[in-house]
């Protein structure tokens, strides 16, 4: 059976994270979803609110943060038109969604693997940490630009080694870089997985740091897409030969070195 | 109701096809309806040899619309004929190639390798290359040049119908329609995307790499349907009328004017399953209108003595 139909669900819930400091500048989106079983994390969904019309055309991808029988979780940061408008979604409104699509990370289960987060990167980890076989392989590192509690950190960290690093100057970023290459030189001397899912500037480091120190580690791109099918080719990235493949379909996870950023 | 149409030798369960470019090969949407409720389907650009197209970012979003510069990124047509035709349901759906190449020899070359597959319902031309040896005109701006790639392709279509699909950004599209008649086509299809740019103001730069790019979507309804009706009047050949179709509604608009059938391509990117359901829709539509068929309804638009 094909799990790829496309439907339309219902939204659940809408709840801004942390709240009290960055009013709905993350939230979370709860949608209701029937017979959703088999996928798996670093995979994404295409989602389009009924509400749009034809005022905006393109679907958003997102992130599978979590699913189960009673329904999908997405977690979503407020960047652009598209994503302040389903912040205002409501309670019963309706949705297209498709999915779940792409490739998902790699499972070792007993494998020493370090998860590396920028930001919002953080969602797809959630399912990651809480379908793997075995967490206390599992660390995950986190460089955050807004307070803690915005993340679903603590879902997270009562499961497994959690670090994080505040980036609140231009100083920090230093700081940030340096832990990246410190941990991914950790992983590489143990021959452990990397995977890393943030801005692009944030895999950029990922992928150099791990060719120089020879650590496998795979990234996940957050490309443009229009239809998340593989067929309007729009968000394309050149792979090691320099061919372009689709994003949503061949990714979007990467090994980093069979991908340019 | 039937829905069934015949024209210029192509012969289609209902008039909705899928248009080029935003259907993939079709296989990318077989997940999420059966391909064979289409009355047809016109595969991605194809060309002689492989391209990789232009650089990212290749898309932009717009209001009611999009933005796409592309670049005919393609397999060639070796890859086309191997390894994709023979998946594609093609006894119960037409498959259309559309063809792109940069002169008009190349446009002879390469319908002839399509001719010879049984696979092939029809030859579609896009004629939008930037043509360098003629000055960088496109081709599709060029009357004379319409003529003589259309006339190229139809002396190699073994027989197959060609389709000439015309561009927008031209001065009077009747003239060019007239050109793509005069060279042989068999079907005009129009019309492919508007010259558009969109920048950001934040980062100076554009918003697509190549600065350049094809608007479509609802918001060129209106001009494709203003040339739809412009080519039904200075031709007497079909016209398969393409242009920010998203519902059932606007497809018969279409239909109003004049064509034959329509394609549907950026509403494909709304929801995959968008082009599977909308011949039936049509039907109730017209039946909920009053309309007693297909072939009375079409070209029957009132205008102003
Ligand atoms: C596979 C995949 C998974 C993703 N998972 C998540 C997730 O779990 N949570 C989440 O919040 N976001 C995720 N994203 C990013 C999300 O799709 C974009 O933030 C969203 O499409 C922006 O829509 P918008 O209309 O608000 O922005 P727009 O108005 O389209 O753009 C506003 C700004 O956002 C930037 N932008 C647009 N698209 C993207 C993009 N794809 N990635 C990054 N920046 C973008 C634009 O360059 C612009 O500066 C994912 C993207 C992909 C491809
Ligand atoms: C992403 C994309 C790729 C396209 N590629 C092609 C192509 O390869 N050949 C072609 O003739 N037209 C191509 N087109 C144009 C469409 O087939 C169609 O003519 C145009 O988008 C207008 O219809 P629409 O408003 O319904 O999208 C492309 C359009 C889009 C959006
Ligand atoms: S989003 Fe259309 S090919 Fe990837």
């Amino acid at each position: 059976m094909s799990l790829r139909v496309c439907r339309n669900v219902t939204v659940l819930e809408v709840s801004p994270v942390g709240q009290r400091k960055r009013p709905d500048e993350f939230y979370e989106i709860r949608l209701s979803l029937p017979d959703w079983d088999g996928w798996k994390p670093g995979q994404f969904v295409m989602v389009r609110p009924a509400s749009w019309e034809l005022d905006m055309l393109w679907a958003r991808p997102f992130s599978i943060s979590s699913a189960d029988a009673d329904g999908l979780t997405l977690f979503v940061q407020k960047v652009g038109r598209g994503t302040a408008r389903m912040a205002r979604l409501a309670p019963g409104d309706q949705v297209a969604l498709w999915g779940p699509l792409g490739n998902s990370f790699a499972v070792e289960p007993d494998t020493p693997t370090l998860l590396l987060a920028g930001g919002i990167g953080i969602a797809p980890f959630r399912g990651y940490v809480e379908r793997h076989p075995h967490p206390e392989n599992l660390r995950l590192f986190l460089a955050h630009r807004l307070p803690l509690e915005c993340y679903p950190y603590d879902l997270l960290s009562n499961r497994v080694d959690c670090r994080c690093l505040l980036e609140a100057c231009p100083a920090d970023l230093d700081l940030i870089i340096a832990a990246l290459r410190e941990q991914i030189a950790e992983y590489a001397a143990k021959d452990g997985l990397i995977l890393a899912c943030g801005p692009t500037p944030f895999m950029r480091t990922v992928q150099t740091f791990a060719a120089e120190l020879g650590a496998r580690a795979q990234v996940s791109l957050e490309n443009r897409m229009a239809c998340g099918v593989g067929a309007c080719l729009g968000c394309v990235a050149p792979d090691a030969e320099g061919h372009h493949v689709q994003v949503c379909t061949r990714g979007p996870i990467f090994w980093a070195d069979k991908v340019r950023l | 109701m039937d829905m069934h149409v015949s024209f210029g030798g192509l012969s289609l369960k209902n008039p909705v096809m899928t248009a080029s470019g935003t259907f993939g090969s079709g296989l990318e949407f077989a997940p999420y309806g059966d391909l064979r409720r289409l009355g047809g389907i016109v595969a991605k650009g194809i060309s002689l040899a492989p391209r990789e197209g232009n650089p990212m970012p290749r898309i932009a979003e717009t209001p009611c619309g999009m933005l796409n510069a592309i670049g005919i990124q393609n397999p060639g047509v070796e890859d086309f004929v191997r390894r994709t035709l023979p998946s594609l349901p093609w006894r119960d759906v037409a498959i259309v190639a559309n063809l792109y190449a940069c002169d008009a020899a190349e446009f002879g070359e390469l319908a002839g390798v399509l001719a010879a597959e049984e696979g092939i319902a029809a030859l579609e031309v896009n004629v939008s290359c930037p043509n360098v040896r003629e000055g960088g005109i496109a081709f599709g701006q060029d009357p004379a040049q319409i003529a003589r790639v259309t006339e190229a392709v139809r002396k190699r279509a073994g027989g197959k119908p060609v389709m000439v699909k015309l561009s927008p950004n031209v001065t009077d599209i009747a003239v060019c329609a007239r050109a793509a008649a005069d060279g042989g086509a068999h079907i005009l299809s129009l019309i492919n995307t508007l010259a558009g740019m969109a920048v950001d103001i934040r980062n100076r730069r554009p918003r697509v790499a190549n600065v350049v790019a094809g608007l479509s979507g609802p918001a060129i309804k209106p001009v494709a349907l203003r040339c739809v009706h412009q080519a039904v009047r200075a031709v007497d050949i079909p016209v398969v009328g393409i242009g920010g179709i998203a519902s059932a509604e606007d497809a018969l608009e279409f239909i109003l004017v004049g064509a034959h059938a329509v394609q549907v391509g950026t509403a494909n990117f709304l929801r995959p399953d968008f082009a599977f359901g909308l011949a039936d829709e049509m039907e109730a539509l017209l039946a909920g209108i009053g309309a007693s068929s297909l072939d009375e309804f079409r070209g029957s638009l009132r205008l102003p003595l």
